[in-house]
């Protein structure tokens, strides 16, 4: 703690500390410096230039804290801080690092502001960039809310480039000369005779002098790395089998293990029976933990069979019991003027304009959904008396330190979190039971590495899924045109049931509840969306474009019905009712690709648009449906969407597909439904998702007109699954209100 | 028992209702085949049994009787890439990656025995190998650029 006590005392807005062997910079804009974690454990002959640049004479490591579950961020983290510091990020060493406060996530919380994000006013701005004090208080080094690239734009630059500025003035003061008279170049400082310094030569020199701070960055016309088509740096390891996930790890005499815990989440374990399972080959131990029964064995495989061998009975969930009686209270939470949020849309007089004639009613509702990655959860922990090591990729490094801190009494600065690679997430990795658990099995075998694998039945069923919710339309109509729009939408609070598990309860609104509703850029002369919240019920969680994965396709479906009703064309009464410019630019492109000419193109064939601004980044679909002798099939899928800067082309298509085939893939056949407090699909059996043979040709388009660095992991989401139903109801006339599909219609 | 993976013969002691998946991960740490579902549902574990594509986690131990077991491992490494995982690294196709190495072998063994395959051939011969991340689009347009090659080669 010495050595990061150094920098705190020291006042630099960007500050910086010489100590034994090495340097550290700090590269934030706070107040108060934060310790530079690096600088904990930094050898002799080592500099940290910044939190995210560690130069020793073997190489450079770039420090990529957020979390890369496959969306490409460590690339893309790596691509920031390489452009400034000139170096090839190939040759660099990744590491998501060691948990710091360093790291904070400031962008992730700029959702539940009060404002629109097509909002640019003064107001909304400051309010925003209030938002990093909150973040630096809470230490959220959290990865989510397509807030990756958002947060790290200049942040990163700014690491690259007072890095390599820094190593220049380190050569200019060895050899004599001025800073400026320096260029730099893949690696290394060149000077004005051409001779090639490496960086890692000047690592000792670095250690010694106050980093450079009047740094600027480069415009984007110089750019060599960003917005140009690169390669994934993790493609070929991806490809070949060579990527080591979390689950593939093996430490020296490494227990394997698993669990069962009450599929009634949060319920105990009235009794259990282990007899039989203590007696299969491999067992090693069996053991009672938190809600459920842990079995130490030699190899994953035997601890789930011995698992599945435990007789357990299981005491009830502090919820209700099955969906019914879920439904029951989300329709008593709907419209109950004791369980309204929030209501930050009210534009017009929605009473009055909804008391004239009889406006157009509808009620929908939306499936609790698990995230189900494909790697199951897995963690591995080592605990003795003085330290606690965990491997496990995560979302959340500083809460899976704190939360291990807690229950093993050790410091928490004697937690070393190592995140590993991920096997997807889609917000499940911004839970951390799994690790919890494996933190209890490993005090139970001091010194012994454990590794807990949930099979993925556990999984499935000890998800903390996407509310469910249901919803109220009303509108009307008039000369062809939508004049009035009214949304009530109930569920649980994400941030209500997430907070509460990780840090406590959190006050106030949560936006979450009509995030993709109440803040859409449309011009609709009655509107007013209302939030009403829910009990938490099963315990839920951040799903992939959260409160907008569910609203969008309330808001969409709801606009298609009115306009349907006021006679005018889905697209053309969606482009005139928008008030924003690139919105409507989005609008307008993927009419133009898919050469849009009325829902109905052909006999049998339908075609639905959907728009959702989400996470900062409008995004429009059209889907295309036919109807077959097997059933509808998908037939094509155009998006287009505007992220203000492309950073990462080749990534940012794949974000946008893969998005919103995952919004697909859910509204066709995928739920969670609870009987005996227990969530019923178990595998991907029964929560299927899409297959390669029911995918449709895609067309993607990126456009560039919003201003700033926008996030693009989840707004493709929002609007793929309206966009399928507005298909489908232009196919076959039949309004579906409520996901999965399938329970109306059959897809081929 | 003995088992012959990726040319190489190791010899276990397993029960022999073990699945070949955990035997490969557990036993012999090759990781290659991943743990997604364990119920022949998701594709993440296939390997090749004598060249035919097979989910790992429904072959036990006491299934095999001298087979040559291939995993991706086997197919191809970076330094001497298999023709289709070169596909699949100039299409970018992974995104979080863990279903790559399922759906490399199964196009591999679709390419060996139908080396010019129709959409209707991709998608039957892909169909069991699922990925969340929705790498899909990729996923064809790399098989057809593997197809490609194979014809011109």
């Amino acid at each position: 703690m010495g050595k990061a006590g150094k920098i705190a005392r020291r006042s630099f807005l960007i500050g910086s500390a010489s100590i034994v062997g090495g340097v550290a910079f700090g590269a934030y804009l706070a107040k108060r410096p934060v310790a530079n974690p690096l600088l904990e454990d930094l050898a002799q002959g080592e500099a940290a230039i910044t939190p995210y640049v560690k130069i020793d004479a073997q190489g450079i490591t770039l420090i990529t804290p957020r979390a890369d579950k496959g969306q490409g961020a460590y690339a893309l983290q790596a691509n920031l801080i390489a452009e400034e510091l000139d170096i090839d990020p190939a040759k660099a060493t990744l590491t998501p690092g060691q948990p710091g406060p360093a790291y904070y996530n400031a962008a992730v919380l700029e959702e539940g502001v009060p404002f629109p994000a097509y909002d640019d006013s003064w107001i909304a701005q400051r309010v925003r960039g209030m938002m990093v004090l909150p973040a630096r208080l809470m230490e959220m080094q959290l990865t989510g809310g397509s807030s990756t690239a958002k947060d790290s734009y200049v942040k990163l630059r700014m690491a690259g480039a007072i890095a390599r500025e820094t190593l220049k003035q380190a050569a200019a003061e060895l050899h004599g000369l001025a800073r400026h008279t320096l260029t730099t170049e893949d690696g290394h400082v060149i000077l004005p005779d051409g001779t090639r310094i490496p960086y890692t030569d000047l690592a000792a020199k670095a250690a010694t002098i106050d980093p450079v701070r009047d740094v600027t960055l480069r415009d984007a016309s110089q750019w060599r790395i960003l917005g140009k088509p690169g390669q994934r740096l993790d493609i070929m390891a991806k490809s070949t089998g060579t990527e080591h996930y979390g689950i593939d790890l093996r430490l020296p005499g490494m227990l394997h293990a698993t669990v069962r815990a009450n599929p009634g989440l949060g319920g105990d374990v009235a009794s259990f029976d282990a007899s039989q399972a203590e007696t299969m080959r491999g067992v090693q131990k069996i053991l009672p933990i938190q809600h459920g029964i842990g079995v130490l064995a030699d190899n994953t495989w035997r601890a789930i069979q011995a698992a599945n061998a435990i007789d357990i009975e299981w005491g009830p969930a502090p919820y209700p019991i099955n969906s019914e009686a879920i439904w029951d209270e989300l329709n008593a939470t709907l419209d109950n003027p004791d369980r309204r949020d929030h209501r930050q849309r009210n534009d017009g007089d929605v009473e009055q304009a909804l008391s004239n004639g009889t406006p157009i009613a509808a009620d929908y509702r939306l499936p609790y959904l698990a995230h189900a990655p494909l790697e199951p959860m897995n963690a591995i922990v080592r605990v003795t008396d003085t330290a606690c090591d965990i491997w496990t990729g995560t979302q959340i490094p500083i809460f899976v330190r704190n939360h291990a801190a807690d229950l093993t009494g050790l410091d928490r600065d004697q937690v070393h979190v190592h995140v590993q690679p991920m096997g997807g997430s889609f917000g499940h990795r911004l839970e951390d039971t799994h690790v919890v658990q494996a933190v209890e099995l490993a005090m139970a075998v001091k010194g012994t590495p454990v590794k807990l694998t949930w099979s993925r039945e556990e999984d499935m069923t000890h998800d903390y899924p996407r509310p469910a919710a249901v919803a109220r339309a009303r509108g009307t109509v008039s000369d062809g045109k939508v004049e009035t729009f009214d949304l009530s939408v109930a569920s649980s609070s994400v941030v209500e049931s997430w907070f509460g598990r990780l840090m406590g309860p959190v006050p106030g609104p949560d936006a979450s509840i009509t995030a993709g509703a109440w803040d859409q850029p449309f011009d609709i002369p009655n509107y007013r969306v209302t939030g009403y919240r829910a009990p938490e019920m099963v315990p839920v969680s951040s799903w992939r474009s959260v409160g907008a994965s569910g609203n969008g396709f309330l808001h969409d479906c709801f606009l298609d019905e009115l306009i349907h009703a006021a006679g005018a064309d889905p697209l053309a009464e969606r482009i005139r009712l928008c008030m924003h410019e690139p919105s409507r630019k989005v609008l307008e492109a993927v009419g133009e690709m898919c050469g849009w000419d009325g829902p109905s193109p052909a006999p049998g064939v339908g075609r639905g648009v959907a728009f959702c601004l989400s996470f900062g980044t409008p995004c429009a679909q059209v889907v295309e449906v036919a109807q077959t002798e097997d059933g509808l099939r998908l037939q094509k899928l155009w998006v287009a969407a505007d992220i203000g800067l492309v950073l990462d082309p080749v990534n940012t298509q794949a974000q946008i597909f893969g998005g919103a085939l995952f919004g697909l893939a859910h509204a066709m056949n995928c739920e969670l439904t609870y009987e005996d407090f227990a969530a019923q699909q178990e595998n991907f059996w029964d929560y299927e998702g899409l297959r390669i043979n029911q995918v449709p040709e895609v067309e993607v388009r990126v456009l560039t007109n919003m201003p700033g660095v926008r996030g693009i992991g989840e707004p493709g989401v929002p609007p793929s699954a309206p966009a399928l139903a507005n298909a489908i109801f232009a196919a076959t006339g039949k309004r579906i209100r409520e996901m999965p599909l399938n329970r109306h219609v059959d897809f081929a | 028992m003995k088992l012959m993976v990726n040319g190489t013969t190791h010899e276990v002691d397993v029960e022999p209702d073990m699945p070949l998946l955990w035997v490969l991960r557990d036993e012999l740490g090759i990781t290659g085949p991943k743990y997604g579902c364990g119920v022949a549902a998701c594709g993440a574990c296939t390997v090749h049994v004598d060249g035919e594509p097979m989910r790992s986690c429904q072959i036990t131990a006491g299934d095999l009787d001298g087979e040559e077991i291939t995993t991706i491992e086997g197919l191809g490494t970076p330094d001497a890439l298999h023709l289709v995982q070169q596909a699949w690294v100039d299409h970018q196709v992974a995104q979080c990656g863990y279903c790559q190495a399922g759906q490399i072998m199964s196009a591999a063994a679709l390419l060996t025995a139908t080396p010019n395959p129709s959409d209707a051939e991709i998608d039957e011969a892909m169909s069991g190998n699922l990925c969340r991340c929705g790498t899909y689009p990729r996923i064809r347009a790399a098989i057809k650029t593997a197809a490609a090659q194979l014809s011109e080669a």
